[in-house]
């Protein structure tokens, strides 16, 4: 898209607002909907991607060293994660907490 | 060659959904409505018409499929009727904003409760802010022309619009009369075949009913509403072109004997006629009285309407439909509105009545005008009063 979405006047906008280009709903940050973020002790990590699989976005994939990481753009902070993960890697901590 | 035939104006309907070679009809029963649907059964089972009629379960599904079916790039018709549109009501705005051409035909009935199948405009007037296109038609005639308009005005690429042809519930939906059928050629010269500028199709995929969030919803409210005010002149033309080739001419607002009235009653859809009794006896009694008959209800034909009734002294707007706790009358509302910023302008005295099937007698549209008349003298023009209601 060569706007941003807050750039596009009311004349900018397809008929009925039909989306013209596939897949741009990736370009669509559901990140800003999150409270809570995911922090990560790797040394516990055995890269078993449970919290790959169980990640309703699903914006968890391996980085390069092979850890599975939530893609911030995407992760709405929910916890799931967390919450599977086995070894105890994930601690979900507030957004405003550094 | 147009041939003259008595028939009943739900039967006129269906053969206009016919003549227009509609693709798909997707339909529910419901009273005063059903012989328009049943009759377009019948006609696509005998293969009359090459069309899916589909059998859904309710009025929210039909219209459900008629979003599916406009988005696939077919013709589109369906048709209903009071606690069917209402059903059908959270899809009407999906079909508007969505852009898809669909056309409803709809046989005007009161709301329940009590409950009630006969006919005025509570139905109608549920849809009012809906975003369709809207006209209403006077007889069965008009029910004919201005559905085969319909598909033209709602499918062309400046409108694309989905429409509802009104036809008054039992006076005008079962009404036997003559009614002039266009044939088969005429009609083909006059619509060409539809095409969707985004159908459905795999090869070039679309989002159609995506996600609209706040950065975007205002803007895309503000693109539909420029967009139906942009259909009148594609409205005016078709009108006019059928016209040219058929004779029968329509326009937003027609009158009658309106020139140099001081009085004139303004109503919409089959009451018309009735008041044009009226008008022409109060004539014969030297009485300044015309009419003023709305036809396109949305969009609203303001500055036709500023123009009719900037003369008169006072305008009397008849509604069959009553805003609850409101302002009387909804087509009164939108009339007052329309006139208020004028420095010139009549004063305006209205009047609910024919509600769930009641019938109003020329008569009665006499009674209007004089007591009108007095609320104007009096001041009292800013209320409404019902009429042949039992005080």
């Amino acid at each position: 898209m060569a706007k941003q979405d807050y750039e596009l006047s009311w004349r900018d906008l397809e008929i009925g607002c039909i989306v013209t280009e596939p897949g741009s709903a990736s370009n669509y940050k559901t990140g800003d909907w999150r409270s809570q973020r995911p922090t990560y002790d790797f040394t516990k990590c055995i890269k078993c991607g449970v919290c790959s699989i169980y990640c309703p976005e699903p914006c968890i994939y391996p980085n390069e060293e092979g850890y599975f990481e939530a893609d911030l753009f995407y992760c709405k902070g929910c916890g799931i994660c967390a919450r599977e993960c086995p070894t105890g890697v994930i601690t979900m901590v507030a957004e405003e907490e550094q | 060659m147009s041939k003259r035939v008595g028939m009943e104006a739900s039967f006129a309907v269906a053969e206009a959904a016919k003549l227009a070679r509609i693709e798909v009809a997707a339909a529910y029963p419901i009273t005063p409505q059903t012989h328009i649907v049943e009759r377009l059964s019948e006609i696509v089972a005998d293969g009359e018409v090459d069309a899916e009629f589909i059998c859904v379960e309710s009025e929210h599904s039909a219209m459900s499929a008629c979003l599916g079916s406009a988005a696939a790039g077919a013709r589109t018709f369906t048709a209903t009727a009071g606690q069917g549109l209402e059903l059908m009501h959270e899809v009407l705005y999906v079909a508007s904003s969505s852009r898809l051409p669909i056309v409803l035909a709809v046989a005007d009935r009161a709301i329940s409760g009590p409950l009630s199948v006969w006919g005025d405009h509570s139905d109608a007037m549920a849809t009012r802010d809906c975003g369709w296109i809207q006209v209403f038609s006077i007889n069965g005639q008009e029910a004919f022309d201005l559905t085969i308009c319909a598909f033209k005005i709602s499918e062309d690429p400046k409108v694309l619009f989905p429409m509802m042809v009104h036809l008054d519930g039992f006076h005008v939906s079962h009404v036997v009369e003559p009614i002039i059928l266009l044939d088969q050629e005429e009609v083909d010269s006059f619509l060409p075949p539809f095409t969707y500028p985004f159908p459905l199709n795999p090869d070039t995929p679309v989002t159609m009913g995506a996600f609209g969030p706040p950065v975007i919803y205002t803007e895309a409210k503000k693109a539909q509403e420029e967009a139906l005010i942009a259909t009148k002149d594609t409205i005016l033309e078709v009108w006019n072109e059928f016209g040219k080739r058929f004779g029968r001419y329509y326009a937003p607002i027609d009158t009658y004997r309106a020139e140099d009235a001081e009085i004139l009653l303004l109503t919409m859809g089959s009451f018309s006629q009735t008041a044009e009794i009226a008008i022409d006896k109060m004539r014969e009694e030297g009485k300044r009285v015309g009419l003023v008959k709305l036809r396109l209800w949305r969009p609203f034909p303001f500055e036709e309407l500023r123009k009719v009734v900037r003369d008169a002294k006072v305008l009397i707007v008849f509604d069959r439909c009553l805003s609850f706790g409101g302002t009387g009358g909804p087509v009164c509302g939108e009339v007052k509105a329309a006139l208020y910023a004028e420095e010139k302008r009549p004063k305006i005295a209205n009047f609910v009545g024919g509600l769930g099937g009641r019938d109003v007698l020329p008569e009665e549209f006499e009674q209007m005008v004089k007591r009108g008349l007095e609320m104007a003298e009096k001041g009292q023009e800013r209320t409404y009063e019902m009429i042949g209601v039992r005080e």
